[in-house]
């Protein structure tokens, strides 16, 4: 087994993204080549994970900005809330009122037919 | 101070204020994600904003099995990664970030920490050089950590996708980082 069989599988050790057998760990742990180039991974990621604590400061303004538009956000929400609200309450009453008128249609139906059987 | 546990049971109750002191708390940190995704701090704002905006709008369906900055990250990188196939549709200049850093945490001996500081900035820097699908998935697993399902699923692409990209990033680091040294002392 020579380095560059395996170089390729060394940036996917350092973290175990990468698996292999027995032969070629043996292999790695003892080559040189691929220590030094792990270790170099290694420094790597522990620099990139050094990345995560190391804030970018943002311009001044943008903080107020995004709670602004959360202000924002909240207020469509309440008007839609509103507007469901106030929605349901018309279908409510249109389905009301043709309840109603249902009901009144059927009664002078009722009526008029009970009215007929009378008379004749 | 408030824990963060109860700001988020109250948010999902639909406390606003309790939304904005987490906003406030998590602010720096996810503008630091949005910038080092985007490159570009105009668009790490538009994308921080999206970003909390969507998550106000779900925060009822945070159920807590993650981290709430895991949940900030998996939104803030799914909005970077719509915000930049846009953006790639109508711009391609090159990525320069530009920012000073604010805080970073080293508490070696002043030598030490200025050789970190040194690796730190090479290393940063080419990071800000890698092509955007790159550096996505690199600043995502080794700087924040997520798992290679979860950044898979924000920037929609396959877990062997994710990984393929990883091992890309991770060459071209390593080849800018320290071939950039090794000619550095050859000088």
């Amino acid at each position: 087994m020579r380095y560059e069989d395996v170089a390729d599988l060394i940036p996917g050790l350092v973290d175990g993204t990468v698996s292999i057998d027995d032969r070629t760990r043996v292999f790695i742990e003892s080559d040189l080549r691929c220590q030094a180039e792990l270790a170099r991974y290694r420094k790597l990621l522990r620099g990139l994970g050094t990345l995560r604590t190391t804030y970018l400061e943002p311009a001044p303004g943008g903080l107020a900005q995004t709670l602004n538009a959360l202000a924002a956000e909240g207020e469509r929400k309440v008007a839609r809330s509103i507007l469901t609200g106030r929605r349901m309450l018309v279908a409510g009453a249109a389905l009301g009122g043709a309840a109603v008128a249902t009901a009144a249609t059927a009664a002078v139906v009722a009526a008029r037919s009970r009215r007929r059987l009378v008379t004749g | 101070m408030v824990e963060e546990g109860e700001l988020v049971k109250a948010a999902q109750a639909g406390d606003r204020a309790a939304f904005d002191e987490i906003v406030r708390r998590t602010y720096l940190d996810l503008f630091t994600l949005a910038a080092r995704l985007t490159g570009n701090e105009e668009d790490a704002r538009d994308v921080v904003q999206d970003a909390y905006l969507r998550a106000w709008r779900a925060i009822d369906k945070f159920r807590g099995d993650a981290q709430l900055s895991t949940w900030l990250y998996r939104i803030t990188a799914n909005c970077a990664s719509t915000h930049l196939s846009r953006r790639r549709r109508n711009r391609t200049e090159p990525l320069g970030l530009g920012f000073e850093p604010v805080e970073s945490r080293y508490d070696a001996q002043p030598e030490a920490a200025a050789e970190s500081n040194l690796d730190l900035a090479r290393i940063a820097a080419a990071v800000d050089a890698l092509p955007p699908k790159l550096r996505a998935v690199v600043v995502l697993r080794d700087v924040y950590g997520l798992p290679h399902e979860a950044i898979a699923d924000e920037l929609g692409i396959s877990v062997s996708a994710a990984k393929v990209r990883l091992h890309r990033a991770r060459k071209r680091l390593r080849d800018d980082v320290f071939e950039e040294r090794r000619s550095a002392r050859a000088v």
